[in-house]
C-alpha cells in the first residue's frame, strides 16, 4: 500500500478571521498501478489534499504514511519522497525558469543528487514520454505554445521516475486539442509505465473517461470513494454538492425519465451513444 | 515564512477605526509617526505608548498579528541595537578588551529600537484597518491639492493601490512557486550563502515572470475599460467626513498638544 491517508485535518490561519478547515478528517489509502480521479468544488480541498501527499504540507492532525512509513517520523526523507511522489500544481508551466527546456527538465532529477549521466537519461525519457520531440529541447521554455509548456513542466516531474504522480488540474485553461493531449499522456503513464496516477479535474466527463476510481471531496471532507461508475450513480448527491455527473450520463438518466428504456450506469459519450442506439431499435 | 510580512494586508473587522475615513488614519499615521520623533524621554514614550495600546485595542485587530510585521524587521532591530549599544560615547558602565558599554549607549538603543517597534506597529494599524482601495481614495482626495503644482496626484494614487493589491497576490504566488519547486526536490534551506542565493533562481524567475505577466493583463483588462487617467473620473462612494472623523481628528490634536508639552517639559 504505498499511501495510507489517516484521518487527517488541516486548518488555515487558526485563530484569525481568515481560520478556514481545509480538510477534515480525511481517510482513504491508495494502491500501487491505480488511476484515481479527485472532484470537488472550488475551496473543497482538493489541491490541500494534493499538497499533503508528498509532505509539502502537513496535517493538524492524523497521518500520513507512505509504504507503510509514517511521513512525519523523524528524519524522514523527504526529498526522496518528493521523488516518488510526484505533484504537478496547476499550470505548471508557472514555474518553468531555466534557460533552455531540456535544463529546466534536468532540474527535478539533479536535485535528487542523481549522476549526471542518469540526470540527462531520466530528463530525454521524460520529454518523449509527453511527446515533445528533439528539435524543441534547445529552445527557451518561454518560446513554447501554451500545450508544450504545460507538457514540458509535467515532464519536469516526471524525470523524477515518481511512483505516484498527482496533476491538479491539468488541463486547466487549455483548448480541447491541448485538453485531449494531456490526458491521453496520463492515460499512458498509467497504462504503459505502471504509475499510479490521481487525476485532479472539475470536469466530470475528463473523469469519466479515463478514471477507475473517484474521490469526492466537499467542505473539506471526503464524501464519496468508488468505482467511477458507481459514484456516478449519486446524481442526486453530486447535483446537491454543485457537482454534476457526466454528460453522458445525465443525458440517459433524461431519456429514461422520458420513457426511453435505457440503461443509465453509462458514463461515456461512446458508450451512451450505443445504448441509445440499441434502445431505439429496439423500440421500432 | 513569506506570510509574516503585514505590511498592505486588511484584516477585516467590525471597529471604529475601520469605519473612519482613510484621510484621518493617514494624518493620523503621518502625524504619529513624526510625533516619535519629537521626544526623547521616558515621558514621551509613555505618551506615545497609551496612544498606541489605545488605537491597538480599538482597532479589534489581533495583537499577534500586528506584532508579525516585526519578524521581518527583525534583523534591523538587531543591528540597530548593537550599533547603538557600542558606538554611543558616553558614560562608561562595561568596559572589556576595545569594548566599551554606555549607559547612554544602553538608553539611546532602547529609545531606537522602541521608536523602530513603535513605527511598524503604528502603521501596520493603518494598512490592517484600511482596504487598499479606501486608502487609496485617502490619499487621492487629501493631496488633490498637488495638482496644482502639476503633480500626477490621481495616477500616483492609482499605482500605489495597484502595487498594494498586488503583496498579497505576489505573495501567495511566491508561495505557490516555491512549493512547486520544493515538488521537484528544489531545496532553499541547506548550504552555504552562494547556495542559497543561487537556489533562488528558480523562484525568483517565475515569479518575475509572473508579475509581468499580471501587469499586462491588467492594463489591457483597464484599457478595454477605457481607463484614461484621473481626468473626471467620479466614485461610487465618494468620501465625505462624519462627526466620528471630526472626533478622531480632535483626538489626534491632542495626542500631538500632550507630544510637544512632554517634549517642552522633559
Amino acid at each position: 500500500m504505498p499511501i495510507l491517508v489517516n484521518h487527517i485535518d488541516h486548518i488555515y490561519n487558526p485563530g484569525t478571521v481568515f481560520e478556514k478547515k481545509a480538510l477534515s478528517d480525511v481517510s482513504f489509502s491508495i494502491e500501487d498501478g491505480e488511476y484515481i480521479g479527485l472532484v470537488g468544488h472550488t475551496g473543497s480541498g482538493k489541491s490541500t489534499l494534493a499538497l499533503h501527499l508528498n509532505g509539502l504540507m502537513k496535517p493538524d492532525s492524523g497521518g500520513i504514511y507512505f509504504d507503510g512509513v509514517d511521513i512525519a517520523s523523524e528524519g524522514y526523507d523527504m526529498k526522496a519522497l518528493r521523488g516518488k511522489v510526484g505533484l504537478v500544481f496547476q499550470y505548471p508551466e508557472h514555474q518553468l525558469f531555466e534557460e533552455d527546456v531540456f535544463t529546466d527538465v534536468c532540474f527535478g532529477p539533479k536535485n535528487l543528487g542523481l549522476e549526471r549521466q542518469e540526470v540527462e537519461l531520466r530528463a530525454y525519457e521524460a520529454l518523449k514520454a509527453v511527446g515533445i520531440e528533439d528539435d524543441r529541447f534547445y529552445v527557451s521554455p518561454f518560446d513554447l505554445s501554451g500545450g508544450e509548456k504545460r507538457r514540458a513542466a509535467i515532464a519536469g516531474v516526471l524525470a523524477m521516475k515518481p511512483k505516484v504522480l498527482v496533476l491538479d488540474e491539468p488541463c486547466a485553461g487549455l483548448d480541447p486539442h491541448g485538453r485531449e493531449e494531456i490526458l491521453s499522456i496520463a492515460d499512458d503513464l498509467h497504462d504503459s509505465l505502471g504509475i499510479t496516477v490521481v487525476l485532479i479535474s472539475h470536469s466530470m466527463d475528463d473523469l469519466a473517461e479515463h478514471v477507475d476510481r473517484l474521490l469526492v471531496m466537499h467542505n473539506g471532507q471526503l464524501v464519496m470513494d468508488g468505482p467511477t461508475r458507481e459514484v456516478f450513480m449519486n446524481r442526486k448527491e453530486l447535483e446537491a454538492m454543485g457537482l454534476a455527473v457526466p454528460e453522458a450520463a445525465a443525458v440517459l438518466s433524461d431519456l429514461k425519465g422520458m420513457g426511453l428504456p435505457v440503461r443509465t450506469d453509462l458514463i461515456t459519450v461512446e458508450e451512451a451513444k450505443n445504448e441509445i442506439i440499441r434502445a431505439l431499435r429496439s423500440r421500432f | 515564512m513569506i506570510r509574516d510580512i503585514t505590511l498592505g494586508q486588511y484584516y477585516p473587522a467590525e471597529s471604529v477605526l475601520h469605519r473612519l475615513d482613510p484621510r484621518v488614519k493617514l494624518s493620523g499615521t503621518l502625524l504619529y509617526v513624526i510625533s516619535l520623533f519629537l521626544f526623547q524621554s521616558f515621558a514621551g514614550y509613555a505618551v506615545a505608548t497609551v496612544f498606541l495600546v489605545t488605537v491597538i485595542v480599538l482597532s479589534h485587530v489581533p495583537v499577534s498579528f500586528m506584532l508579525r510585521g516585526l519578524k521581518a524587521i527583525f534583523i534591523l532591530l538587531i543591528f540597530t541595537a548593537v550599533l547603538n549599544i557600542f558606538l554611543t560615547p558616553g558614560r562608561e558602565l562595561v568596559s572589556f578588551w576595545k569594548i566599551t558599554i554606555t549607559i547612554e549607549g544602553l538608553r539611546v538603543a532602547a529609545f531606537m529600537v522602541l521608536r523602530l517597534v513603535y513605527l511598524i506597529v503604528g502603521s501596520s494599524v493603518m494598512t490592517l484597518t484600511t482596504t487598499p482601495s479606501n486608502l487609496t481614495d485617502g490619499l487621492e482626495k487629501g493631496l488633490g491639492w498637488l495638482k496644482f503644482f502639476r503633480i500626477p496626484v490621481h495616477e500616483i494614487a492609482m499605482m500605489m493601490s495597484i502595487a498594494l493589491t498586488f503583496i498579497p497576490v505576489l505573495l501567495e504566488e511566491t508561495d505557490k512557486i516555491i512549493k512547486a519547486q520544493q515538488a521537484r526536490g528544489a531545496d532553499f534551506e541547506s548550504g552555504n550563502i552562494i547556495r542559497r542565493a543561487k537556489a533562488l533562481v528558480p523562484i525568483l524567475v517565475p515569479l518575475f515572470v509572473s508579475a509581468f505577466r499580471r501587469a499586462n493583463d491588467l492594463a489591457i483588462a483597464m484599457e478595454s475599460r477605457c481607463y484614461r487617467g484621473g481626468e473626471g473620473r467620479t466614485k461610487m462612494r465618494p468620501l465625505r467626513y462624519t462627526g466620528r472623523d471630526y472626533a478622531a481628528y480632535s483626538v489626534l490634536i491632542v495626542y500631538l498638544a500632550a507630544i510637544i508639552a512632554v517634549g517642552i517639559l522633559f
